[in-house]
């Protein structure tokens, strides 16, 4: 498995295959903060919320396959528990991410686990994220209960951190490997006659394509 | 909650989630709440358990129908959007199209002499009808070359018919059509709920019946599209759009009253908190005090397993029951969708029958619509009132959406918007280009 940047996605004329992941967790777990680390390798102490962004992309290689991820964050909806569920319906991944320190956060992270279970594309692929083990220290949510729970549901399990990298870019090669291409390759099909509409009534209302300018590098 | 905000918005209907978002967009701070634990107000979708509670509570669950609350987002309100409409206009500008998929309604229907008919709209549609006569065929011919070639500014197109000035009526008159081919026209293309559009000036259905063919153009089955998963897809892609900005979102809150000072609104208070602000903008449910009631709308959430008769088996129709067709005042509407749109099973449908009230017994003046349904799974019968806001806002800067109203689509919902942003921000809504985006990569 390799990763490459766009240049290398149009020298090899393949069509990304785009895959829509969200971030799902409690408030401050470090979301927003893992999306930035992955897609920018950046990190900030004290970020201010990104104000218009619908999503961040960040394109990977795996093997003779490029796949454009679309990363939606909860744009701080889940401050106040008014995440729309329009949000992850569609999701072919989900990244639940926990605070290690924060026990509470864990059983959050629980509750979307079954609220994906419950609402989401049967076939989406989960990992869940155990943020913050740069402090080790304060730890409040052992590894191993932890993984045993992933197990147990069928989740992808991961200590990070955002803050200094540990782990962030592993999290998304592994899901990256998991997702079941070729049903969004098949799903896809009835979809690319844009602007206009397929046989079976979806009609595109615009090129989105064009209006979505792309990130140069790729992190991976 | 203890901030200032620019406005505070109560209620996550399609209306306040619109202006939500535009106002948000602009770099106004906003705190959007709703007491309800879900998007969507009156126009919510459910799934099954929730509509058995909300309309049935204690009444069992049918066995088919039990165990698929994932598949199912049953609209309570039936609208669809008209594909050339203001509605489209709003979700391009704004770009809250990236969030949901479209898909067209199938078929456009209406009723006449007691049979379904296609609504035909093109030249070919309109020789090969079998509801006109052949002479009645070129006069409406006649007709759709008026309609098309109108130009305001260029008077030898109008044929003596200044449309901002005589009456529909009177167009009608000139062109000799008969009341069969008006009713068709007003009803089945305008989408006029009732006739007392005949008396007032063309130009108002002169640009419905444009919209109609201009949306049916666009993509060729229907004029109307539907977003996949059900209706409030819409006001949740608004408010994500708002929250996107800086938009705050709290559901499940308690709005406890509007808070006044010198006539004017301070605030909102929640329990002990009191949200500062200088402008409120809410759906009538939460300024009862301040709205009247217009009229009343009847509907029937109708769950079937087949689709609706002689419709060419379309996953999705919208068939108009013409009022006179069934001396009624106001038509009646059936609007129905499927599995193909992610609001239910496969194999089922779900249709919604709906009129303005005329008597003092709703649920049988569904009756001919019901009656083109067949054999059905369920129906949820509700009547809800319209309510209209008592004053515009300007005085005390409480400005109040309209209610949902009987009409099929969006249009009325973003006139509404365009008023309520008029009267909050100063200035005109104007969509050009695109909404201005942040640091997106
Ligand atoms: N020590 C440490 N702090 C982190 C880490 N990741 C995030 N943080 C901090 O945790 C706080 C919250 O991070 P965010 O990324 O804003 O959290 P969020 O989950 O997006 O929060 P909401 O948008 O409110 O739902 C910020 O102060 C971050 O700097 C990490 O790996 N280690
Ligand atoms: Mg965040």
């Amino acid at each position: 498995m390799s990763f490459s940047g766009r240049n290398d996605a149009a020298a090899s004329n393949m069509k990304p295959i785009q895959v829509k992941l969200v971030l799902l967790g409690e408030s401050a777990v470090g979301k927003s903060s893992i999306v930035l680390r992955f897609v920018n390798n950046e990190y900030q102490d004290n970020k201010e919320p990104t104000i218009g962004a619908a999503f961040l992309t960040q394109r990977c290689k795996l093997d003779d396959r490029i796949i454009k991820f679309e990363i939606w964050d909860t744009a701080g909806q889940e401050r106040f528990h008014s995440l729309a569920p329009m949000y992850y319906r569609n999701a072919q991944a989900a990244v639940i991410v926990y605070d290690i320190t924060k026990p509470a956060s864990l059983e959050k992270a629980k509750t979307w686990v079954k609220e994906l279970q419950r609402q989401a594309n049967p076939n989406i692929v989960i990992a869940l994220v155990g943020n913050k083990i740069d402090l080790a220290n304060n730890r409040a949510v052992p590894y191993e209960e932890a993984e045993a729970y992933a197990n147990e549901n069928e989740l992808l399990f991961f200590e990070a951190s955002a803050k200094t990298g540990t782990n962030i870019i592993e999290v998304f090669t592994e899901l990256a490997k998991k997702i079941p291409y070729e049903q969004i390759l098949a799903n896809n099909k009835n979809l690319n006659s844009r602007p206009g509409q397929n046989e079976n009534g979806r009609v595109n209302l615009v090129d989105q394509d064009n209006n979505n300018q792309e990130n140069g590098q790729c992190n991976c | 909650m203890d901030e200032e905000y620019d406005v505070i918005v109560l209620g996550t209907g399609l209306t306040e989630c619109i202006l939500s978002g535009l106002l948000s967009v602009e770099g106004k701070k906003v705190l959007h709440m709703d007491r309800n634990e879900y998007y969507g107000g009156e126009g919510a979708s459910l799934n099954i358990t929730q509509l058995y509670q909300k309309f049935k509570p204690g009444q069992e669950i049918p066995e088919k129908l039990k165990g698929h609350d994932r598949e199912f987002n049953v609209d309570l309100i039936p609208k669809f959007a008209m594909a050339s409409g203001e509605f489209v206009k709003i979700l391009i500008y704004t770009d809250v199209t990236r969030y949901t998929e479209f898909k067209q309604i199938a078929g456009s229907y209406f009723y006449y002499k007691g049979d379904i008919a296609k609504v035909p709209v093109t030249e070919k549609e309109v020789v090969l009808t079998s509801l006109i006569g052949m002479a009645e065929k070129l006069r409406l011919k006649s007709f759709f070359e008026f309609i098309q070639n109108y130009d305001e500014n260029k008077p030898e197109t109008h044929q003596g018919l200044d449309l901002n000035t005589v009456t529909m009526k009177a167009v009608y008159e000139k062109f000799e059509l008969e009341p069969a081919t008006m009713e068709f026209l007003g009803h089945a293309l305008a989408l006029q709920l009732d006739n007392s559009y005949l008396d007032r000036p063309a130009m108002e259905t002169y640009n419905k019946i444009m919209l109609y063919m201009l949306s049916m153009s666009k993509y060729g089955k229907s004029p109307y599209l539907y977003p996949l998963y059900g209706l409030d897809e819409l006001p949740q892609g608004f408010a994500r759009l708002s929250a996107i900005y800086g938009g705050t979102y709290m559901l499940n809150k308690k709005v406890d009253e509007i808070v006044y000072e010198n006539g004017k609104v301070i605030g909102v208070k929640s329990g002990d908190e009191i949200a500062k602000c200088k402008k409120v903008i809410c759906d009538s449910s939460y300024a009862k005090d301040k709205v009247n009631k217009v009229g009343q709308v009847v509907r029937a959430i109708v769950i079937m397993e087949h689709p609706i008769a002689n419709t060419d088996n379309a996953d999705s129709v919208q068939v108009i029951i013409p009022q006179n067709q069934v001396n009624r005042k106001n038509d009646i509407y059936i609007a129905s969708v499927s599995s193909n749109h992610n609001v239910c099973p496969k194999g089922f449908y779900v249709a919604i029958v709906s009129t303005i009230v005329e008597t003092s017994e709703p649920e049988k003046e569904l009756e001919p619509g019901m009656k083109l349904l067949g054999e059905i799974v369920d129906k949820f019968v509700y009547v809800s009132d319209i309510y209209a806001p008592a004053n515009d806002g300007t005085s005390d800067n409480l400005f109040i959406s309209k209610s949902n109203d009987a009409t099929s689509h969006f249009e009325t919902v973003c006139d509404d918007v365009k008023d309520l942003y008029k009267r909050v921000v100063g200035k005109e809504l104007t969509m050009e280009g695109k909404v201005v985006r942040g640091d997106e990569n």
